[in-house]
């Protein structure tokens, strides 16, 4: 597997190839088919397949996505592209009151093969309404699935998955995460519902980092094991239906967790997957817990705020320090500008 | 044409009485929107349709439902929530369900299921079928934004669909005039350019109106069309009882539309013989559905985690 890919042409890719493979696949949403094809990740799909299966949309959250209902109620694979997930909050009533339980509630005899792409993230001042990662309310509702795919292997892989998977599912991309590369194969393949990865193994303490977190937990990693403390750093990737087990059996093993979130911290993906390896682990062994998420706080876009609303890699170390040493101990590690952009480099 | 009419209407009204008669008794344990009164709206429409074509319904949904062909037996069965019901018991009267018939759905929540009626009508147009779909909803559903956005991308698509509005003057117990500052709900459907009319309660005029539509739909010439049909609930919002009582509205009012029932002007065009063996035929069909549903079991514990998921494809 010597092909590179950033994570964009990975999802183009997955697009393209499932758009081939099955013409039920239909791909819309605001901008799709505008110069910059969100990001470049719809980029030449309208030429290839026609404004029938590739169109932009009425600036019209709400109905575009009970559109989408309709479309996957009548046999399509419809995936709903939103370039802001802060946008998508217009659509809760669909995705929850309809797409998440249609199945169920019709007795099974309908399904919602609906993807919802929607990007999250931060960066440069995008402020209150630009930088939100809500995924945690969806993951709270049964009948939806939640996917944060990390590097581009995954991106592919996932999306793929989405897309054949029967159910509704929810595709969180970070808008960071868009230019990193990494190995991708060509040919088609599916990245399993509810599997998570081990990305470094460990052996002090489980770090879990979700979707760009990811990134800054390999960062922590490495200042951690600078100062000789061995992280183990999981990926869950779903996180609904979340692999408890592959994070359970880590934390078995270091006796501590810190879970890194893109989102606030109250009723956030972390707590939930501490409450979940809690119920597992508890009289099995005592367990240190550690979570990491925005500051409660809503989102300020000036620079010297920005910093300290989000977790990096160094206040991750820090914060891991700490529980592993069983003490506050006020140390941050350096900052070592090498460790910043960290590649996700396989295989998988 | 005409007999055909009447046993709708007739079935329509008295299944519902009969679930209003059954209410009292607790077995039907989900709240019910009855249609009594609004009968000639789904009827005149779903007439004019054709096996293959679609509806979705809202909360008041059993008209529908029963019109567009939705069987009787398992109506019955999921209001009493036995498994042999449309949904197996796991949907209620709120959302019922028959993809055979072509109905496909219904929602508690207002004006929900209008999106979704579009997004079908995009598919049947992308595959080029012949089919069309009806969605409709009340003019509460008006009052929500998902309306006009659905509105908006119905005219720009040129859906193969037809907006059904049944104007009954009330959300709950709050009349059109309260809601809306003007009362032109096909006027403003018009303004997408959208060919819009109003129509009253009558269900030829309903039936000749989505004929028409429906025929021009099928012809090329696209759609959508969007119908207001006026209407009004003889019962309560949600339950089996009047509520002329509340002071919401007169029953004086009501009286107006009572008088030009459907039902009975449908049943007053046939002969009596013939007319009572079509009511003979419903009533017992109808008397073997509350059978039906009385004597099928409840679902079974491991319903209850059925059908939240698909399965995995990797």
């Amino acid at each position: 597997m010597n092909r590179e890919a950033t994570y964009v042409e990975a999802i183009r890719e997955a697009t393209r190839q499932e758009m081939e493979r099955d013409e039920s696949v239909v791909v819309y949403g605001l901008d799709v088919d505008d110069p910059k094809a969100i990001q470049g990740t719809t980029a030449g799909l309208l030429e290839k397949f026609g404004a029938g299966r590739v169109f932009g949309t009425p600036l019209a959250e709400d109905a575009m996505t009970g559109v989408g209902i309709g479309m996957a109620l009548a046999g399509l694979r419809p995936i709903h592209v939103h370039i802001r997930m802060d946008f998508v909050m217009l659509a809760m009533n669909q995705l929850i009151n309809v797409a998440a339980k249609s199945r169920y509630m019709y007795g099974g005899q309908v399904q919602i093969p609906l993807v919802v792409r929607a990007m999250i993230g931060r960066s440069w001042g995008q402020g209150a309404q630009h930088s939100q990662g809500l995924y945690s309310f969806f993951m709270s509702v049964p009948g939806l699935r939640v996917v944060a795919p990390t590097n581009p292997h995954d991106a592919k892989g996932c999306l793929v998955e989405a897309i054949r998977t029967d159910d509704p599912v929810l595709y969180v991309e970070h808008r960071f995460l868009h230019f990193q590369k990494g190995p991708v194969p060509e040919a088609l393949y599916a990245t399993p519902l509810g599997k998570a990865r081990v990305t470094v193994p460990g052996t002090d303490v489980t770090l879990v980092g979700i979707s760009y977190a990811q990134t800054e937990c390999l960062q922590a990693q490495r200042y951690l094991e600078a100062v000789g403390i061995s992280a183990e750093v999981i990926d869950p990737i779903w996180l609904s239906p979340l692999d408890v087990e592959t994070i359970a059996d880590s934390v078995a093993k270091t006796g501590r967790l810190c879970v890194v979130d893109n989102g606030w911290t109250t009723c956030g993906a972390g707590a939930e997957i501490i409450a979940r390896v809690m119920e597992r682990l508890q009289s099995v062994r005592e367990v240190k817990i550690l979570r990491l998420g925005f500051a409660p706080v809503t989102c300020p876009p000036t620079p010297t705020l920005e910093a300290l609303y989000y977790p990096n890699g160094r206040t991750i170390a820090a914060g891991v320090n700490d529980l592993v040493l069983g003490r506050p101990t006020g140390w941050v590690p350096e900052e070592r500008k090498e460790w910043k952009n960290i590649e996700f480099k396989g295989p998988f | 044409m005409n007999e055909r009419f009447y046993r709708a209407l007739y079935r329509i009204r008295r299944v519902e009485e009969e679930v209003a008669k059954a209410y009292p008794s607790d077995k039907i344990k989900s709240p019910v929107h009855l249609s009594i009164g609004q009968e000639a709206v789904a009827v005149g429409v779903c007439e004019a349709l054709k096996p293959e074509d679609i509806v979705f319904a809202s909360y008041r949904g059993h008209a529908a439902y029963l019109a567009k062909g939705g069987d009787l037996n398992r109506m019955i069965a999921e209001l009493y929530g036995r498994v042999t019901g449309c949904a197996k018991g796991k949907g209620g009267s709120m959302h019922l369900i028959d993809v055979a018939h072509g109905v496909m759905g219904s929602s508690a929540v207002v004006g929900t299921t209008i999106p979704n009626a579009a997004g079908y009508a995009y598919a049947l147009k992308l595959r080029g079928s012949d089919a069309l779909v009806a969605a409709f909803f009340g003019d509460g559903a008006t009052d929500e934004g998902v309306f006009y956005e659905s509105l908006n991308f119905a005219a720009l698509k040129r859906l193969p669909m037809i907006f059904i509005c049944e104007n009954n003057s009330y959300a709950i117990h709050t009349h059109q005039n309260q809601r809306q500052a003007i009362s032109n709900i096909a006027e403003r459907a018009a303004s997408f350019g959208i060919p819009a009319e109003v129509i009253a309660d009558d269900v030829i005029a309903v039936y000749s109106a989505i004929d028409k539509a429906a025929k021009a739909i099928r012809s090329g010439a696209g759609g959508p069309f969007f119908f207001e049909c006026m209407t009004y609930r003889w019962k309560e919002h949600v339950g089996p009882g009047e509520d002329y009582h509340l002071g919401y509205r007169s029953r004086e009012e009501a009286t107006k539309w009572i008088d030009n029932d459907q039902v009975r002007v449908a049943g007053e065009r046939l002969r009596a013989p013939r007319r009572a063996s079509i009511e003979a035929e419903v009533e017992a069909e109808i008397a073997d559905a509350f059978a039906f549903a009385e004597n099928s079991p409840f679902p079974s514990a491991d319903e209850l985690w059925k059908d939240v998921y698909g399965a995995s494809t990797a």
